[in-house]
């Protein structure tokens, strides 16, 4: 496997994981209303689409290249 | 004596042995991480207090949001670094490499904070088993951090000089390089859910 496709495994990992934390931590602003909870859980969601918009582009121009 | 197999791909194989290599080692990592995450699960079942212990240890959240977001920016400056010198642009690749190098500085002066913060509070591996085996685990993977910061290290200063002789074995050694610094960072995103959220 190449550094390539280990690098779009990695952002894919990480989305799913950002998003998750997401959702956690809006679910615990609902729950306790912590300003905290508030900006994490936003910022995780926007890092998580933000990722998903650079894995499309990192696989668009690097296609050609080489998988193993 | 000339090294085989550096640059071409080897027959047997299909890969160059440097990256055959790194496969191998990132192998044996998975099962040294596997075993401790296995022991996390193990020591968490077994223990009645874990919810008291994780309540008490007062982990910052919001800093390991924060050095989860610099690791994956790190990946992102590191496979660019390596993009950069496959596309012959030698010194986008010393720019990208730096920052790679600076985000692993950020995260382990980041958890050096988080560290004496612990101590300070008299938070110790000792205190109790939640403790230790945060310890045991975040301990472990910032040594990989500051192995990789290393090898970068030494990839910005002297072993660069190889871009003039010998440019696709360099390249080559920075994907075996970028290969084990995707590893870490890959740790580190199973690392926070488990110890910090869970």
């Amino acid at each position: 496997m190449s550094l390539k496709i280990f690098h779009i495994v990695f952002v894919s990992i990480s989305t799913i994981v950002l998003a998750g934390f997401g959702v956690w931590c809006l679910r615990a602003f609902f729950l306790e209303r912590s300003g905290t909870d508030l900006a994490l859980g936003v910022f995780s969601l926007v890092a998580s689409l933000v990722l998903i918009v650079y894995g499309k582009k990192f696989y668009e121009k690097f296609k050609d290249w080489s998988n193993l | 004596m000339e090294i085989p197999y550096t640059t071409e791909a080897r027959p047997d194989t299909g890969l160059y042995n440097g990256k055959f290599g790194i496969w191998l080692f990132l192998a044996s990592e998975v099962m040294l991480f596997g075993g401790l995450f296995s022991a996390y699960v193990f020591l968490r079942n077994g223990a009645s207090d874990w919810h008291a212990w994780h309540e008490a240890a007062e982990l910052n959240i919001s800093l390991a949001t924060f050095n989860t977001a610099v690791l994956i920016a790190s990946s992102v400056t590191m496979v660019m670094s390596w993009a950069s010198l496959k596309m012959n642009q030698f010194g986008r690749y010393r720019m990208y490499l730096a920052l790679t190098v600076l985000c692993g500085l950020i995260f382990l002066v980041v958890k050096y904070f988080e560290y004496s913060a612990k101590f300070h509070h008299q938070h110790y591996p000792s205190t109790n088993t939640f403790l230790a085996i945060y310890f045991t685990m975040t301990g472990l993977h910032g040594i990989h951090v500051l192995a990789g910061m290393v090898v970068n290290t030494y990839f910005l200063g002297p072993g660069a000089k190889m871009w003039r002789t010998e440019p696709l074995r360099l390249t080559n050694r920075l994907e075996i390089s970028g290969l084990y610094w995707h590893f870490v960072d890959l740790v580190w995103i199973f690392l926070f859910p488990v110890l910090y959220l869970l």
